[in-house]
């Protein structure tokens, strides 16, 4: 398993093999969400605030 | 065939989807509403078909209607998702068919509001037009409660919160029915059951295998061809249980969820929805 480091505590967080673009993860450490913005090399950031418009 | 997937935040079912695709034979392209080019009368993506999955129904809805525009094949598309993405437009066109639905009416101001609500009677549901997830659902359970609620949304709503939509409330045995519909066929469905009177599983809504009995399926198919001018797509339509009435429909989602509903019915449903776009794609593009 890959591993990348929390934007927000610098904590290592693990990501799975077929991880994609998108996706969100959630450190274990500070419990803050984080999207995969690129694969290759493995970068992410604070996942976007839930909107009034999203949903189903 | 090429097919895209249109999302930006990748949910469970996305994953699932693009599973489906590569099980039936088909990558599925990833594209990102974020950065997608939308230039009117511009190149569009060359796809055969684009499956609108974005989270951001907004986003969805421009991407749809631009995309549509530029000749690509959208599912569901704008037609649809803008009369599921708009409660008041649902209800309208549940009207036009005369499928079953709750009293609802729709007031442009909080003193016809007011009015709306006492002559549905307490308790009484106000939603807002557009919006998911059971967010800023109110059960209105007296006068006093209408008139803090109403002037909440008058002086801190946004524009959307300007059309008051005012629904009867249903005496459900604490349960709803959310059915999945693909084209017209309802292929699964759930009881979502709760203690609150929001039984969205967002919400904690515990969800259990609903047989799909002869009047469900009837009963969807014309909820689907309702909201999408006779075709159908790829649909969640939501299930009141009136002790009087019998089934009403509540709502149709127009970008569904279903991580919770799989192993529960037993229906691979990412699978019959990438089946239903391929096989519709192909009809249509020969």
């Amino acid at each position: 398993m890959n591993a990348v480091e929390c934007v927000e505590c610098g904590a290592s967080v693990g990501v799975a093999e077929d991880v994609m673009r998108g996706e969100i993860l959630v450190c274990q450490d500070c419990g803050v969400e984080l999207e995969v913005l690129e694969l290759s090399p493995l970068t992410v950031d604070l996942a976007p605030m839930e909107m009034e418009d999203w949903g189903e | 065939m090429r097919v895209g997937i249109l999302c930006s935040r990748l949910r469970v079912e996305e994953k699932l989807l693009f599973e489906a695709f590569e099980s039936l034979g088909v990558t599925a392209e990833q594209w990102d509403d974020r950065s997608l080019p939308l230039r009117i009368g511009g190149d569009a993506p060359s796809v055969d078909v684009m499956l609108a999955r974005s989270i951001s129904a907004l986003s969805g809805l421009a991407a749809a209607l631009v995309l549509e525009a530029a000749g690509v094949r959208v599912v569901n598309g704008y037609g649809t998702a803008s009369t599921c993405a708009d409660k008041l437009r649902t209800s309208v066109a549940l009207a036009a068919a005369d499928v079953p639905q709750p009293v609802t009416e729709i007031a442009l101001s909080r003193e016809a509001a007011l009015d709306a609500i006492e002559r549905i009677g307490y308790p009484a549901i106000l939603k807002p037009t557009f919006g998911s997830w059971g967010r800023l659902l109110a059960r209105v359970n007296d006068r006093d409660a209408a008139e803090a609620i109403l002037e909440h949304k008058e002086a801190l709503g946004g524009a959307n919160h300007q059309v008051f939509y005012v629904q009867q409330h249903v005496a459900k045995p604490g349960r709803d029915i959310r059915a999945f519909v693909v084209g017209t066929e309802t292929i699964a469905a759930i009881y979502r059951h709760a203690d609150h009177w929001i039984t969205n599983t967002t919400r904690g809504g515990r969800a259990s295998n609903c047989p799909v009995t002869p009047e469900i399926a009837d009963l969807c198919a014309r909820a689907a061809r309702a909201v999408s001018g006779g075709a159908g797509g790829v649909l969640a339509v939501d299930l009141l249980e009136d002790p009087a009435r019998g089934l009403l429909v509540v709502e149709v989602n127009h970008s569904m969820e279903f991580r919770n509903s799989i192993t529960t019915t037993g229906v691979n449903i990412p699978q019959c929805i990438a089946s239903y776009v391929l096989h519709n794609t192909r009809e249509m593009v020969g």
